[in-house]
């Protein structure tokens, strides 16, 4: 098995080798029970992952969640405390970052100022002691690509933060990686900008036919850009599909809550197809569960069907409308509870509302302890 | 912009009395004889004395080049520490500084003595002893341990300013350390450098202090020889102040030197 050549790697070999035989072909980069400290703070708890090649992967979570350092594993900036890190089927949780087939555009672009665009994007090629003609066949074609051409002599400081950030994507596509690690490289665009580039990112992505692995702590990104979107909190993975599962079948409260908003209820499973929340009965598409047992109910705000009060399944009272451009955004008192709901039509602050939400559009999530 | 420049008022007055008066001096005493008429001779019997300036040149260049590499890893060490710890290592690296120059060389002298600490340690294990002090090696010694401090803290400045993720993208692109070294730190350095060697190469090529203590009567440099025309039996002050002037434009050349480099990177920067 060529696979196992990697001949030098300590230690760790005989769990690896009964991994590697259940690896699929398609498995990129594989993350094995991955445990980070920093100052005896875990940043990762027994991380454990495949990515699949030329796949648009996006680790989305909170602040301090462990994406970033996942990323710098994966890099080979941070070494992990315990667990491997398999590239293409090798063992290279060793492996200083010069030597591994990834590259990285950083969060802050880390472009060398003391270069110019041209020599920028040429870094890795020189090192790599390649033909000058075939350098400069290479970046030129690059540049191109990013929308940068004509700006080889141009000096880094000259540029915006969108040419800079095109630049340290050029840099890094240039050496023809296997996997591009992105670490929220729009987080310092504005908004419209931020919206162009990822578009552009994903056609990158797809034009290039390499693997993204992307970070980021905006959920829109994410859905956006992805094929598949991995959810992290406090080091640990909440839940791994693509943007439309995570976004319709979230696995907890927490990933329904941190992607995009939602009414999260506790609730009671009646029996298959029949659920009890906010006071009423729903029948709803899940399965599966114990007779009577507690669930935790979510339901989007766009998908409540606001109706006149007597219509309703229930019953609510308006107490706050914020418009929000497409839609309305309405805080309705039901039950103890406030409701989200989100509708093109305003109703007005202290009118009673009824509310329809239809079987398809309640989830149902088996409870957890928080 | 007229109010803002009567503040530097006090300065020029100070300039003028201190600094442009006694230059005009100096110049005019190099290009005079004792009488008070105007010779190249001062200039021209400075020809005498190359070894002595060569000697000094040499001796401050390699002083320099030793500075420069023992400080280098050191300014980079430090500008990777944490804030707080820079602080503190910023001190033990000026420590020195706080005791007088002199105190400073006759520890050296008193060390590297025929039976100094140094060779009274190595006798014990019996070696030595060895003739250390009055050679060129003890004044090179001399110049770096006094000079070190002033290119530790503008590399260490130059350094805090490169960012570590600059250092990360160049692993990231292949990079191994030497590489990092010659590719990024370096030229990233070059203010720090200049700076660097500006400020030792300058009083080390006109110090007379650390030669005469470390070097005996074998190791005369430049600025042992303006001071015995001053202040020695060969009293004449016509002939020190061409030596003066003759080092002046040797440190402003080498001035030059360094700070077109600095220029040439700040062209990049801006």
């Amino acid at each position: 098995m060529r696979a196992m050549a990697g001949g030098n790697v300590p230690l760790r070999r005989p769990t690896a080798k009964g991994d590697l035989s259940k690896m699929d072909n398609n498995v990129i980069v594989s993350l094995q029970n991955i445990v980070v400290d920093f100052d005896g703070q875990n940043i990762l708890n027994g991380l454990s992952l495949d990515l699949h090649d030329k796949e648009f992967v996006t680790f989305l979570g909170p602040s301090g969640c462990g994406k970033t350092t996942t990323l710098r594993v994966i890099g080979g900036f941070v070494e992990p405390k315990s667990g491997s890190v398999f590239f293409d089927g090798k063992d290279i949780t060793g492996l200083p970052p010069y030597k591994r087939q990834v590259n990285t555009v950083f969060q802050k672009y880390a472009l060398f100022p003391h270069l110019n665009v041209f020599e920028n994007v040429a870094f890795g090629l020189r090192l790599k002691k390649e033909d000058e003609r075939v350098i400069r066949s290479k970046v030129l074609e690059m540049l191109e690509v990013v929308g940068l051409k004509g700006f080889e002599r141009r000096n880094i400081a000259t540029l915006s933060g969108g040419q800079q950030q095109r630049v340290a994507i050029a840099r890094g596509l240039v050496n023809q990686p296997r996997v591009l690690l992105l670490d929220e490289p729009l987080g310092a665009l504005d908004l419209k900008l931020r919206k162009e580039m990822q578009l552009e990112l994903k056609r990158l992505q797809r034009e290039m036919d390499i693997t993204f692995l992307y970070v980021t702590h905006d959920q829109e990104e994410a859905l956006t850009m992805s094929d598949t979107v991995v959810v992290m909190k406090d080091g640990l993975i909440q839940q791994i599909g693509s943007p439309e599962d995570i976004y319709n079948e979230p696995q907890n409260a927490f990933v329904a809550d941190f992607i995009g908003e939602s009414n999260i209820l506790d609730g009671l499973m009646l029996r298959d197809f029949r659920v009890e929340f906010a006071g009423n009965e729903f029948t709803c598409v899940d399965k599966g569960f114990a007779r009577n047992q507690p669930v935790q109910v979510v339901v989007r705000p766009e998908d409540i069907k606001v109706v006149p009060a007597i219509q309703g399944q229930l019953t609510g009272m308006v107490n706050e409308v914020i418009f929000k451009g497409v839609h309305f955004e309405m805080h309705v008192e039901q039950g103890g509870h406030e409701w989200i709901i989100h509708s093109t039509q305003a109703s007005q602050p202290g009118e009673v509302i009824g509310m329809c939400i239809g079987p398809d559009e309640i989830h149902i999530m088996a409870r957890t302890e928080e | 912009m007229v109010q803002k420049k009567s503040l530097a008022a006090p300065y020029l007055v100070w300039m003028a009395a201190f600094i442009i008066a006694p230059l005009i001096i100096v110049v005019y005493f190099a290009l005079t004889d004792s009488a008070g008429n105007f010779t190249l001779d001062n200039l021209m019997t400075i020809g005498r004395y190359s070894t002595v300036f060569a000697r000094s040149l040499i001796l401050a260049a390699v002083a320099t080049a030793i500075c420069l590499v023992l400080a280098f890893p050191v300014g980079y060490f430090l500008s990777r520490l944490r804030t707080s710890k820079q602080h503190i290592m910023q001190m033990l690296v000026m420590l020195p500084m706080w005791m007088n120059f002199l105190l400073r060389t006759y520890a050296w002298m008193s060390l590297l003595e025929k039976n100094g600490i140094i060779n009274r340690i190595l006798g014990l294990v019996g070696l030595g002893p060895f003739e250390m002090i009055n050679t060129s090696g003890a004044v090179v010694l001399g110049m770096v341990y006094n000079y070190l401090p002033y290119m530790i803290l503008p590399l260490y400045t130059a350094m805090t300013k490169i960012d570590q993720s600059v250092v990360e993208a160049a692993q990231d692109l292949g990079a191994g350390m030497g590489k990092i070294l010659t590719r990024v730190l370096i030229p990233l350095s070059v203010p720090g450098i200049a700076t660097g060697i500006t400020m030792v190469f300058v009083p080390a090529v006109s110090t007379f202090i650390i030669s005469r203590m470390l070097g005996g009567g074998s190791n005369l440099l430049i600025g042992d020889l303006i001071e015995l025309q001053f202040l020695g039996n060969s009293y004449n002050y016509n002939l020190g102040s061409a030596m003066s002037l003759v080092l002046m434009v040797i440190v402003l050349l080498c001035m030059s030197f360094t700070s077109s480099f600095d220029e040439e990177d700040m062209e990049g920067v801006v």
